[in-house]
């Protein structure tokens, strides 16, 4: 059984029917992706299984159990941890607030020391900054808090939509690696991304979305020797 | 590891203050005033009732404004709630086939308006913030007018008298029994300041706080954005009731006009003046702006008439500051933006240093989070 399944849903933004019967699973210990142009319905499939947008149609199960009509904050509990796109994270707390606020609805807080030691650990630059304030964060810092704020739930799968969004090349491979390491340690990973060449370069597998449909499924490797994978999103010309 | 651990503490103890000092002083310089207004015959005392009664009242829309976020724009609509059923329990001519004590009263108040707080929250609060305001303007307008038009049993414009006093150890809580009104109060304020820092320090405190900065985020680490802020709302509606209902039995005497748009508006002022958040900043705010309207206004308008008299000038009789102090709040709220926005006292998250290393500058951070571009460039 897939740790998280969705299956066949239907999600609408706005008037859009942005998202037309994708289907896809993730295994337990799997890193996957979800890649293709923007507005081909990603983050509306992203957000429609954190609860954010109620599917019109399908439904999308958590190691077999359906969570598609729970509210977002139930659906956080159940272990479904989420790094937002855009990062979101809280610009008036200090770092260590904002990690404290991640291990928010978890019941066992006396806990909490270790997994904070493991966020400092892939993340050293956040320990040097934890006083500050996260607004005054670069981009490439406020994702790794964003990152390590979503870890510190506990999350059984973690959703990250657009982890590489406006950030440069360098720091770009850096969280990459970091989030094949979470990975390594674990952690069930599903990666939304516009940066197909370097999604596919740290997943095992993935899916291809355009138009609010799954066009192509597989392996990682398969995908980056994909003609079309190829042309459309790896920006070769043929 | 230790230093995270003591840190993990101190976030769950200080609510920003480096120390407890001025608080302490300003406990102890509150604790001594009788009989400082009695040694320099400020003949104040009277006047510091009501004063201290808008504290309890700022401090209890700084949950909803300052901790959560939420504009409440007809706040005095839940001190109203709170004053008639002090009326309406304790008063001979209330309709009601019973009677209670003052206490209960008090109590049951602040249920009343805890309830009426939900009642108001629970179809309003998937609203976002200027929808928000506008229900609750409505609200605050409503009130009152209901109490005005249901004559028959709230006398309308007379208003009801007399209202239920309180009794505690055969000490006197009579309209002349300043001292003892004074002393009941503070304790009153003390425990409410007491239980609000718990709330801020609570998790639930936490959440608003959360709910405050970015709501997506705080929906994303397991906060539920509705039962959050309907707390909120009717934790700072519970306050304001049972300060309404000590303000009845204090002036024994309830009708509609003393629940104004004019003291939402002041009571806002209060929050915002002393700093959003910060309960001290909002406990000197409230203590500055009541003290203002309640007695600089007219003394200093006797001081200006009697400086007026002594140098000739006509100009100087024709001023009235106690007509032009929602003029005066105006001004002051207008500087107040534009020379310190976070209020007299920020709030900790409000007041955000930039770099150890760039300096101990305050660095006024905008609200919302850096844009990509910004980020993009940064990064």
């Amino acid at each position: 059984m897939a740790l998280l399944e969705v299956d066949r849903i239907h999600a609408f933004y706005g008037h859009i029917h942005a998202v037309k019967g994708v289907s896809l699973q993730v295994d337990q210990g799997e890193i996957v992706t979800l890649i293709g142009s923007n507005g081909a319905g990603k983050s509306t499939t992203l957000k429609t299984i954190s609860g954010i947008i109620r599917p019109r149609q399908g439904r999308v199960l958590l190691a077999g159990e359906e969570i598609s009509r729970l509210p977002p904050h139930t659906i956080v509990a159940r272990g479904v941890g989420q790094a937002p796109e855009g990062r979101r994270i809280f610009p008036r707390m200090t770092v260590l607030e904002n990690l404290e606020m991640g291990a928010f609805h978890r019941a066992d807080r006396g806990d909490i020391t270790a997994d904070l030691e493991r966020v400092f650990t892939l993340f050293p630059r956040l320990r040097e900054r934890r006083t500050q304030a996260g607004g005054t964060l670069s981009g490439g810092e406020q994702q790794m808090l964003a990152i390590g704020r979503a870890l510190m739930a506990r999350p059984r799968i973690l959703l990250l939509d657009e982890p590489s969004m406006g950030l440069a090349p360098v720091l770009v491979e850096q969280i990459f690696a970091i989030i094949q390491d979470i990975n390594r340690q674990g952690t069930t990973i599903l990666i939304v991304e516009q940066n197909a060449l370097m999604a596919l370069s740290v997943t095992q597998r993935g899916y291809v979305l355009q138009t609010g449909e799954v066009v192509l499924e597989g392996s990682a490797a398969n995908l980056r020797q994909n003609e079309l994978v190829r042309k459309a999103y790896l920006g070769e010309s043929s | 590891m230790s230093e995270e651990t003591a840190r993990l503490e101190r976030i769950g103890v200080s609510s920003g203050w480096r120390s407890k000092a001025p608080v302490g002083l300003l406990a102890a310089a509150m604790a001594v005033y009788p009989w400082v207004d009695a040694r320099l015959g400020l003949q104040t005392l009277g006047a510091m009732l009501p004063i201290c009664l808008f504290v309890v009242l700022a401090l209890g829309l700084n949950i909803v404004v300052g901790y959560a976020g939420l504009l409440d724009l007809g706040y005095a609509a839940f001190f109203a709630i709170g004053a008639y059923t002090a009326a309406f329990l304790t008063s001979p001519i209330s309709p009601l086939p019973f009677r209670t004590d003052f206490w209960s009263a008090m109590i049951i108040g602040f249920f009343v308006a805890m309830l009426f707080g939900v009642i108001l929250g629970a179809p309003t609060l998937r609203l976002r913030g200027d929808y928000l305001a506008i229900v609750t303007l409505a609200f605050g307008e409503i009130v009152p007018r209901v109490f005005l038009n249901l004559e028959r049993w709230t006398g309308g414009s007379r208003g009801m008298n007399p209202i239920g006093r309180p009794h505690l150890f055969g000490v006197q809580f009579g309209p002349s029994d300043r001292i003892a009104w004074y002393y009941l109060i503070l304790i009153v304020g003390a425990l409410s300041v007491w239980a609000i820092s718990r709330l801020h320090d609570s998790r639930l405190g936490r959440a608003w706080m959360a709910v405050r900065e970015d709501e997506v985020a705080a929906a994303s680490m397991g906060i539920d954005l509705v039962k959050t802020r309907l707390l909120a709302f009717a934790m700072g509606a519970s306050f304001s009731g049972f300060a309404g209902s000590m303000f009845a039995s204090l002036f024994q005497f309830v009708d509609p006009s003393q629940f104004e748009f004019s003291i939402s508006i002041l009571v806002l002022c209060m929050v915002i003046l002393g700093g959003m958040g910060n309960m001290y900043g909002v406990i000197v705010g409230g203590i500055i702006l009541a003290s203002f309207d309640r007695i600089l206004a007219d003394r200093l308008t006797n001081w200006i008439h009697g400086v007026g008299k002594a140098i000739d000038w006509p100009l100087l009789l024709s001023i009235d500051l106690t007509n032009a102090r929602m003029f005066i709040f105006g001004l002051a709220l207008v500087l107040l933006m534009l020379f310190r926005p976070e209020g007299m006292l920020p709030s900790r998250q409000r007041q955000v240093r930039r770099d150890r290393e760039g300096g101990a500058v305050a660095a006024r951070l905008p609200r919302p989070v850096p844009t990509e571009h910004e980020a993009a460039t940064e990064g």
